[in-house]
């Protein structure tokens, strides 16, 4: 009988080490994992125990952490929550967090590294730990402007405007928007129903930061893309002839493709490059595009970042893409910024401010630094160059371009003694592309000789135009408007 | 890997009195109090209010109840095993430790919503506590040998039977309690008649193989190499699966029904030495599993919120995610003893103590407890191994291993390694049948454990023929 007793033993022996192995995979190998999980409360219970680090933009304490006698020893408040919250996120008991809030999270709770000296030193004296404070590259005037511009008429879209030399985010503003505060009321009940307004889709997804995490087709605003390629593969110059009929029929289809307003570019046969992308037309850019062919369209896409899997400014942005280009036809559609091409607003800003910068690309930041919580500078993000997207001259001339097409356009709202280099596009989209009203952007730097700006603005489904609406009409005057806000500071 | 092995045979050297330990078990004991003590004093430096001296007297208290059940197990029991008790001691007051700590939890948050502070678990812990110690030695006192009782195998297993079968025909009004009908509402007073069953039921299979094991030993056809029992042996295994079928059906409670049926089959597998019995079982086991995950709801509900908690997030699969959120933070070492929030996860006084206890303990404080565990088990098995007689050594063996397979089923419930079934950890977690039933169940582990290391039981197995010199140890008995 002692033998089988003795394996009765080694099982149970068995069934612990099983257990064992079983937590080790749990606690040890995937403990992260659950830790970090947001729907896991139990961090954010403790985090609540300790002050959280301020943001700040120019100064300003735009989220910041005030004590109360609740057992959840802080609150959460926002400054101008609404206009700020695309940058800001949200910090929630019981939905976690979003944005910075969630993207610095280790600093704001006071678990980033870098403030490890900090925390023993807490420990030693005994004074409350605290969280870091991170300082925003955010100009509050820029802020104000991109977000009042964007309300006023009640528009759905965003802004993103950038600082070409450093990639510092100047403005991101997103609407329609949503007010952080509620999200972290101390009320569970107020959460709840904040919670469920914000993330409505009848309301327009307020929670969805338009600038970074959507993406859309960019109409002619990627025509830029497109000379870019076409210059830097020595295939065109700016004087190289097109086509100036008002209709190019895609190659081996039936299917025409039309200028804007089936008007011909030009009296004679063909125009110039330049003429193209000044009058915006279609047929010319589709024949460009296929002169230029997919392989260089997509090298030349992706320096200038379309691609880009794993961007974070810290805050995550969704990849922009060219979607798949099966044929010349669909080269065609492509090289109008339609099709499947899609772009973030900040990925199309990125591509302004890299043509502003003389070609190099530089990566596109919002925090300028980390600091302590006696506001010390613990860290500074330096300026980093992606890479060169394009050559000094290719930009220049480009800029040219986009200088002679903002002459072009109609003069609404432009800036006395500002020369601004810009591209609109009127976007196509949905099931019925004809019917539904088009989506507007603008894109620009300025001053052209010497930025200091470059912005991208999307409005969203003819803003209150409706079908009529055109990107000149309905994003260029925000556009402007913000450009006169960063160059006000920025004297 | 250390398999308990017999290192000497006292009876081997006439002359010389083997040591009865007792010394050990007093120190491990005192260890005991200090580790118990030392978590209640993290606890409360944990809290706003800090510590303070009554945490000595909570320590004192501690060791004098066990000190006491020490001082019957010196009576009653000299030559009994010296870990065991230590090692339940341990469990129970890390057991205590936590359900205090969860109690502070409930009425903070209570507090900060302005709701009077609830009494809390501990006082009915404690007096569980000290009841279950109370009955621990009266099972020491009463049960002098215990072969004794073998003799009233048939009465253990008719009682067994229908404790474990009473919850299921009353009406739900009287024995259901979240599901499970498993309870016995008696006026204020919830007991759950299947912990004691366990014990009452493993008394009568033991004695029950014992006298005929040679029927289970005839063989059958050769398949496989492997010889089967025939077809009309089969009836007792058969009847088992169907008591736990029953327990499954009737009372909805998977963990009873799969402990039942382990148990059963580790005894006949123990008493007729044939692996085939294991292979029968499995099938007979997997068998039942799959077709009640195919017709039962809450076996299907246990085993999708198993597969994955995440998919019911706010339903079902609610408890588990919290369990593993908690897991997850506690991570190697653990958040701190009453510096996490175990109490986020629903009914971690009961059923996930063990995962409140891998949250503020962590890893190694779960695998300490397990190990505490595997000790007692280990410690069982090896009295099982040493003791004279065939009705011990089955015994013994299924005491051991219900332990074990105990731990197994809940931690592994609580872990995510099987489906969550509804037992709870022996000593560890809040509950009076569960601590009741099992203080009876170490005290039958150490009289057995007490007959197999004492000169007497191994010098006289079976008869007494007393030899002059060991005649006086009879003596004892003597009040």
């Amino acid at each position: 009988m002692n033998t089988p007793l003795r394996r009765v033993a080694l099982a149970v022996m068995g069934m612990i080490v099983l257990l064992l192995l079983n937590a080790t995979y749990i606690q040890v190998v995937n403990a992260d994992t659950y830790r970090s999980d947001p729907r896991n409360r139990r961090v954010l219970l403790d985090e609540y125990s300790r002050q959280r680090g301020e943001i700040i933009a120019g100064g300003l304490p735009v989220a910041s952490s005030v004590e109360t006698s609740g057992q959840l020893h802080f609150l959460r408040r926002y400054l101008d929550g609404a206009m700020y919250a695309p940058v800001t996120g949200y910090y929630s008991l019981r939905y976690g967090s979003g944005g910075m809030e969630n993207a610095m999270d280790s600093v704001l709770n006071g678990s980033d590294g870098r403030l490890f000296v900090r925390r023993l030193s807490d420990l030693v004296t005994g004074r409350e730990p605290s969280g870091g404070s991170v300082e925003l590259t955010i100009n509050p005037a820029v802020q104000r402007v991109a977000y009042d511009q964007l309300t006023r008429r009640g528009y759905t879209g965003a802004v993103v405007a950038i600082k070409p030399s450093t990639g510092e985010i100047l403005a991101m503003a997103s609407t329609p928007s949503y007010d952080p505060n509620q999200l972290s009321s101390h009320d569970g009940a107020q959460q709840e129903s904040a919670w469920n307004a914000d993330t409505s889709a009848s309301r327009g997804s307020p929670l969805t930061n338009r600038a970074v995490a959507a993406i859309y087709p960019p109409g002619s605003t990627f025509k830029l893309v497109v000379t870019a390629a076409a210059l830097e593969a020595g295939k065109a110059t700016p004087a190289t002839p097109l086509t100036a009929a008002a209709a190019l029929q895609l190659q081996g289809t039936t299917t025409l493709l039309h200028n804007f307003a089936d008007e011909p570019c030009g009296p004679g046969a063909t125009v110039t490059l330049k003429t193209a992308l000044v009058r915006s037309c279609n047929a010319a850019f589709a024949e460009l595009a296929a002169l230029v062919g997919e392989t260089d369209l997509r090298k030349q896409a992706q320096l200038l970042g379309i691609g880009q899997q794993d961007l974070a400014i810290p805050i995550p942005v969704t990849p922009s893409t060219l979607g798949a280009i099966p044929d010349v036809a669909a080269l065609e559609q492509s090289g109008i910024g339609q099709r499947d091409v899609a772009l973030t607003p900040l990925q199309n800003a990125v591509i302004a401010a890299t043509i502003a910068n003389g070609g190099v690309r530089m990566k596109p930041h919002v925090v300028r630094n980390i600091l302590a919580p006696d506001l010390s500078v613990l860290d500074r993000t330096d300026p980093e160059q992606v890479g060169t997207a394009m050559s000094r001259f290719t930009a220049d001339q480009i800029r040219d371009l986009m200088v002679a097409a903002e002459n072009s356009y109609r003069n609404d709202g432009k800036i006395k003694g500002v020369s601004i280099a810009a591209k609109t596009g009127t976007a196509e989209h949905g099931t019925d592309p004809k019917n539904t009203p088009p989506h507007g952007w603008y894109v620009a730097f300025a001053p052209a000789d010497n930025p200091q700006v470059a912005i991208a603005v999307l409005v969203e489904n003819g803003g209150d135009r409706n079908l009529e609406a055109t990107g000149g009409s309905l994003a260029a005057p925000i556009g402007r408007a913000v450009i006169g806000a960063a160059l006000q500071g920025a004297r | 890997m250390v398999t308990p092995v017999p290192t000497q045979d006292p009876g081997a050297q006439p002359g010389s009195v083997p040591p009865t330990k007792r010394g050990l078990e007093l120190i491990m004991l005192a260890f005991a109090a200090i580790v118990v003590t030392t978590a209640l004093v993290l606890v409360e430096l944990n809290q706003p209010q800090g510590v303070t001296r009554s945490v000595l007297y909570d320590g004192a208290a501690y060791l004098a109840l066990f000190g006491a059940a020490h001082v019957a197990v010196r009576w009653f029991a000299p030559y009994a095993d010296p870990l065991i008790l230590p090692c339940v001691a341990l469990l129970n007051g890390l057991g205590l430790v936590m359900i205090h700590r969860l109690d502070l939890a409930d009425g903070a948050s209570a507090a900060s919503v302005g709701d009077p502070v609830p009494a809390g678990n501990l006082p009915h812990q404690i007096a569980w506590t000290t009841f279950g110690l109370a009955l621990f030695v009266a099972v020491l006192a009463l049960v002098r040998d215990h072969r004794m009782l073998a003799r009233y195998g048939y009465t253990c297993g008719l009682v067994g039977l229908a404790a474990l079968a009473l919850p299921g025909l009353l009406p739900s009004a009287v024995s259901e309690v979240n599901g499970a009908k498993i309870w016995l509402r008696l006026g204020g007073l919830t007991i759950q008649p299947g912990e004691f069953a366990k014990i009452l039921i493993m008394i009568f299979v033991a004695a029950f193989l014992v006298t005929k094991r040679d029927l289970f030993t005839t063989a059958g056809r050769k398949v496989l190499g492997m010889e089967l029992p025939r077809a009309r042996d089969l009836a007792p295994l058969l009847a088992a699966w169907g008591i736990s079928l029953g327990v499954l059906v009737l009372e909805k409670d998977l963990g009873t029904s799969l402990l039942f049926f382990g148990i059963v089959l580790v005894l006949i597998y123990v008493a007729t030495e044939r692996a085939a019995w294991l292979v029968i079982g499995l099938i007979f086991f997997l068998g039942g599993a799959t077709v009640s995950d195919m017709i039962f709801k809450h076996v299907q509900q246990r085993v999708t919120a198993w597969i994955n908690p995440f998919s019911d997030y706010d339903g079902a699969g609610y408890q588990m995610a919290q369990s593993l959120f908690g897991l997850g933070t506690g991570g190697v070492f653990g958040t701190g003893l009453g510096a996490g929030r175990p109490d986020l996860v629903p009914e971690a006084h009961t059923d996930f103590i063990t995962a409140a206890i891998g949250e503020e303990l962590g890893f190694v404080g779960l695998a300490a407890v397990l190990l505490t565990y595997l000790l007692v088990v280990m410690r069982g098995m090896r009295a099982a191994l040493t003791v004279r007689d065939t009705f011990g050594k089955l015994l013994a063996a299924g005491l051991a291993f219900a332990i074990g397979l105990e731990v197994f089923i809940v931690v592994g419930g609580v872990t995510k390694l099987i489906p969550l079934t509804g037992l709870t950890a022996p000593f560890l977690a809040y509950g009076g049948s569960s601590l009741l039933a099992n203080y009876i169940l170490v005290a039958l582990l150490l009289r057995i454990s007490h007959a197999a290391r004492s000169p007497a039981a191994s010098a006289a197995p079976r008869k007494p023929v007393a030899p002059l010199a060991e005649a006086h140890t009879e003596m004892v008995q003597r009040p």
